[in-house]
């Protein structure tokens, strides 16, 4: 594997709020490759997008975060504001579930994407313009020219997530931080932006941690992915060996509840009980309560993260007990 | 109800609504009982203490025919609780109630609503009221009527708001693919819900109607000395402002204290009646 | 055989017109939610109803309750006209369709107790008589693997999965014959969404239940319902036998929406790598859908006749009906 480009050490990010303080995020450890896609993965309230926004230190006052978030052996979490500006929107830059919040309704798309040229390029106006349409032309919004001035209003759903992803990628970004870019998109628009973003990985060499709750997605995109729960990293590995030989509880469980799996008509395999409150952390596994395999020490003792393969590591004392799935995955 | 009975049960009552609720109680309590209040009979006149100060005898002093201030703002403590409700009830029925049959019907009674909106809006609620007092005549029971003439608009406009949130809702749905009748729907899912902030306009409102009830009666339109009125009192004293000020200060703090009490009531209940969903 | 039979159903929603545009007398506007839509659901089985945004599955389904009021066509249940019942007779109809619907939060009374929104669902109809209904209350809330004090309960007080099951009981307390259900599982976590899957396939197993379940996932739709119809911009694509249809979908439109689903098995990875997406083109506006087969702008293999005609669900050779004229055997 190559050297990590993002080192995320031991991520913690606390909210205070008026019930109490909430651990959102609660020691996460992982790395991201150059050209590597990283899938986060964990449903509502698994601190995934918080995970995801501490990294650029998006997130509002009222959260405490502390751990390393390592980039180009600078930390992100202590540079100073005007170093950490130059980084954010230039070399990380970022991609939101809802384009017609993330995007500014009164200004035309083109002075979007001018405003982060003008921020971290020296190109003069022209050249800018060129680069402008290069940008959407990239993402394949046709009539580039034309659509420059055009508001984003004027955009459809997945015409304004493209141009989003354009002005993301104006300062040619080493990093894309993408938090759900498609779960409020119809399948096709689906569809059609994934591929353009796994282009984009491809041919511009980029990484990107894609934030998303869809296994299909992941397994569909990402090179490696880390599963959350309860705000805690479950397990992290390459995508093969985690669809295949889940090493924690929770992956397999969630695997298993999928449709697809069984015979159609087939009774499912849901998760018992409902994902644990994160306003108290628990002393043992968050996912033992729900969890088929837990064993006493379970709710007592919190599993530490093991390798079970090369860069495949799971915090489960269950992860040798856990059944193989590649046979039924062949099937 | 059961929700905000046990809601009630469950939690502390803010310290706002608790203080209101006490201010209210003081004024319940010399409406039904003002005899065990009051020092000396609000009408009777002690040409022995005419305009004296406060004193041991008079805590409030005594007006130009020496009737004393305290018995006779607790006396007017009555016609005001009676102004605060009465000068609310009506208008908030009568406003609920076509709120909710415009904004679950809409088309044309709606239409014929809003415009008959723009136009109570357009002039100052106080004009319009002492307008239509000064043709039915003066008096408590025109100015009831006044005010719920031009008053029901606010409730109307309020309810229909909330009734059209409401009837987007998908438990509306539900309730009308159950086969539910329209009446059913209405009262029993639709009012529950939308009737909250309606409730909560009408206790602030009570502030308002207190203050207008006595405007009235300072003008001679509302309560008719010599019932003791808070605004009739003030309306008495205000010649000798300068000489007696107590004659006017008392009643004025009165009212000011009412106002009060109805305000931290409103909005304590607001909270209160907060729904979880 | 046939339950309920729904011929050349269409709905449309007049748009907003602005003053300029009343005075310039252009005409009025319309969003073609529904157009001449006909479709049978058959007694016992599942009906899967699946398209993107727009599509008009869900204006369909509030169609089919008489949430709204179809501008054309014909609904039969069980032989008799829908669209002419009123008063008894339409309440009477509502006993026997029912919905479930998409949103656990707003689709409960939130001043009722559990109780209360399951007992008026069974006085209103006089279902039990009124000496049974707190037993019968407690039987649909074990029906609904809900704790029988859910009873006392207000809905902020049940977790999403557990509203949705609250509702099911509600439309399952009037003993309904077929139960329309909107996207029933679309606002919940995945693992919570099989529970609920789980719920209807046993429900209907138990109780001989028809369902209609309208959503957009393509997963759940081939897993859980026996037949299923395509919708693309208020129109039928295609219906046909689930596995079948999946197997080898006729329409160009199914083929692609199949293609676009992600799988949840990894060895899909390097072919998702090199393959183009499925289909170009952004979902048309229904307010101005393109002429002919509304999917021409977008299709692989539209032909200049594709923009002129409409073309009818017909069975073109093959198994089971496909409204396209590029499709033959």
């Amino acid at each position: 594997m190559n050297t990590p480009l993002l080192q995320v050490q031991d991520l913690r990010v606390t909210f205070t709020t008026g019930r109490g303080a909430v651990h959102a995020v609660d020691g996460v450890t992982f790395d991201v490759g150059a050209g590597e896609v990283l899938g986060l993965v964990g449903e509502s309230g698994s601190g995934k997008s918080v995970t995801l926004r501490a990294i650029p230190r998006l997130l509002h006052d009222n959260a405490a975060v502390s751990g390393r978030v390592l980039w180009h052996g600078q930390d992100l979490l202590t540079i100073p504001d005007e170093r950490l500006r130059a980084i954010r929107g230039g070399q990380v830059a970022m991609v939101f579930q809802e384009p017609m919040s993330a995007l500014n309704p009164v200004l035309p798309i083109g002075m979007q994407i001018d405003e982060v040229l003008v921020a971290h390029t020296d190109m003069d106006r022209a050249a800018r313009r060129r680069r402008a349409i290069e940008l959407l032309g990239l993402v394949g919004i046709a009539s580039a020219a034309t659509r420059l001035d055009q508001y984003p209003h004027e955009f459809s759903g997945g015409m304004r997530q493209r141009a989003m992803i354009a002005i993301s990628l104006a300062a040619q970004p080493a990093l894309l931080l993408a938090d759900e870019p498609t779960t409020a998109l119809d399948v096709t628009i689906q569809d059609q932006i994934l591929t353009l973003l796994l282009q984009l990985v491809s041919e511009l060499g980029m990484a990107m941690v894609l934030v998303t709750h869809d296994l299909g997605v992941v397994a569909e995109t990402c090179d490696r992915v880390a599963v959350m729960y309860a705000g805690r990293l479950c397990e992290t590995g390459p995508v093969e060996l985690v669809f295949n030989r889940p090493r924690h509880a929770y992956t397999d469980a969630l695997l298993r509840s999928m449709p697809g799996d069984g015979a159609a008509g087939a009774m499912l395999t849901p998760i018992p009980g409902q994902p644990p409150r994160i306003d108290s952390p628990v002393p043992g596994c968050a996912f033992a309560p729900r969890c088929s395999y837990a064993e006493p020490r379970c709710t007592t003792e919190r599993p530490v993260l093991t390798a079970y393969a090369p860069g495949h590591d799971s915090a489960c004392y269950a992860a040798t007990r856990l059944p193989a799935r590649v046979e039924e995955g062949a099937a | 109800m059961r929700a905000v009975l046990a809601r009630i049960a469950s939690r502390p009552l803010p310290a706002p609504l608790l203080g209101g609720l006490a201010l209210l109680a003081v004024m319940v309590a010399f409406t039904v009982s003002p005899g065990t209040f009051a020092p000396y009979d609000p009408l009777a006149f002690d040409y022995n203490a005419l305009l004296s100060p406060p004193s041991a005898a008079h805590l409030f002093g005594t007006d130009q025919f020496g009737r004393d201030i305290l018995s006779r703002t607790i006396a007017a403590a009555a016609v005001d609780l009676q102004i605060a409700l009465f000068a609310t009830i009506f208008p908030g029925l009568l406003g609920s109630l076509i709120g909710l049959f415009v904004g679950w019907y809409g088309g044309v009674a709606d239409a014929v609503f809003g415009r008959l909106v723009d136009l109570v809006v357009t002039f100052p609620f106080l004009v319009l009221v002492i307008a239509i007092v000064a043709i039915l005549g003066p008096g408590l029971a025109n100015m009831y009527i006044a005010v719920t003439a031009v008053g029901w608009v606010f409730y109307a406009r309020l309810m229909r708001g909330e009734v059209l949130v409401q009837k987007s809702g998908e438990y509306v749905a539900a309730a009308r693919v159950l086969g539910y009748s329209t009446p059913r729907i209405i009262f029993r899912h639709i009012l529950p819900n939308a009737v909250r902030p309606v409730l909560v306009y009408a206790v602030t409102d009570m502030a308002l109607a207190i203050l207008l009830g006595s405007s009235l009666g300072y003008l001679g339109l509302g309560a008719q000395p010599p019932t003791a009125e808070w605004g009739v009192l003030i309306a008495d004293g205000k010649n000798f402002f300068t000489t007696a000020p107590w004659i006017v200060l008392f009643p004025g703090a009165a009212i000011v204290l009412a106002g009060l009490g109805f305000s931290l009531t409103g909005d304590g209940l607001a909270d209160l009646l907060e729904v979880r969903r | 055989m046939t339950l309920l039979a729904v011929e050349g159903v269409s709905k449309r929603f007049p748009a907003r017109r602005g003053l300029v545009d009343v005075l310039s007398g252009r005409p009025r506007q319309a969003v073609h939610a529904v157009e001449q839509v006909s479709l049978e659901v058959r007694r016992g089985e599942t009906l899967g109803i699946v398209g993107e945004s727009g599509c008009g599955k869900s204006t369909f389904a509030r169609c089919l309750v008489r949430l709204y009021e179809p501008d054309e066509g014909a609904i039969r249940f069980e032989g008799a006209d829908v669209l002419a019942l009123q008063g008894d007779a339409r309440r009477n109809f509502n006993r026997h369709v029912q919905m479930v619907f998409q949103d656990p939060y707003g689709s409960l009374n939130p001043r009722m107790t559990v109780g209360d929104t399951l007992a008026e669902a069974l006085s209103v109809h006089a279902v039990v008589a009124r000496a049974q209904v707190p037993a019968r209350v407690r039987e649909l809330l074990d029906l609904v693997h809900l704790p029988a004090d859910a009873a006392e309960r207000y809905p902020h007080e049940f977790s999403g999965g557990q509203r949705q099951r609250i509702g099911i009981a509600r439309a399952l307390a009037v003993e309904p014959s077929l139960i329309i259900a909107d996207e029933p599982v679309s606002a919940l976590d995945v693992s919570v969404q099989a529970s609920i899957v789980n719920l209807f396939l046993e429900l209907q197993a138990r109780l001989g239940l028809t369902l209609v379940f309208i959503t957009h996932d393509l997963r759940l739709v081939k897993h859980m319902t026996h037949r299923v119809a395509v919708m693309y911009l208020g129109r039928i694509v295609e219906v046909g036998p689930t596995a079948d249809l999946f197997a080898a979908p006729r329409h160009p439109y199914t083929q692609a929406l199949i293609r676009a689903v992600p799988h949840v098995k990894p060895a899909a990875r390097e072919a998702r790598r090199n393959r183009q997406a499925a289909v170009t083109g952004e979902l048309p506006s229904p307010l101005k859908p393109p002429p002919g087969c509304a999917f021409h702008p977008r299709c692989p293999i539209a032909q200049p006749a594709c923009a002129q005609a409409v073309p009818a669900l017909e069975d073109r050779g093959g198994a089971w009906p496909v409204a396209c004229i590029r499709v033959s055997g």
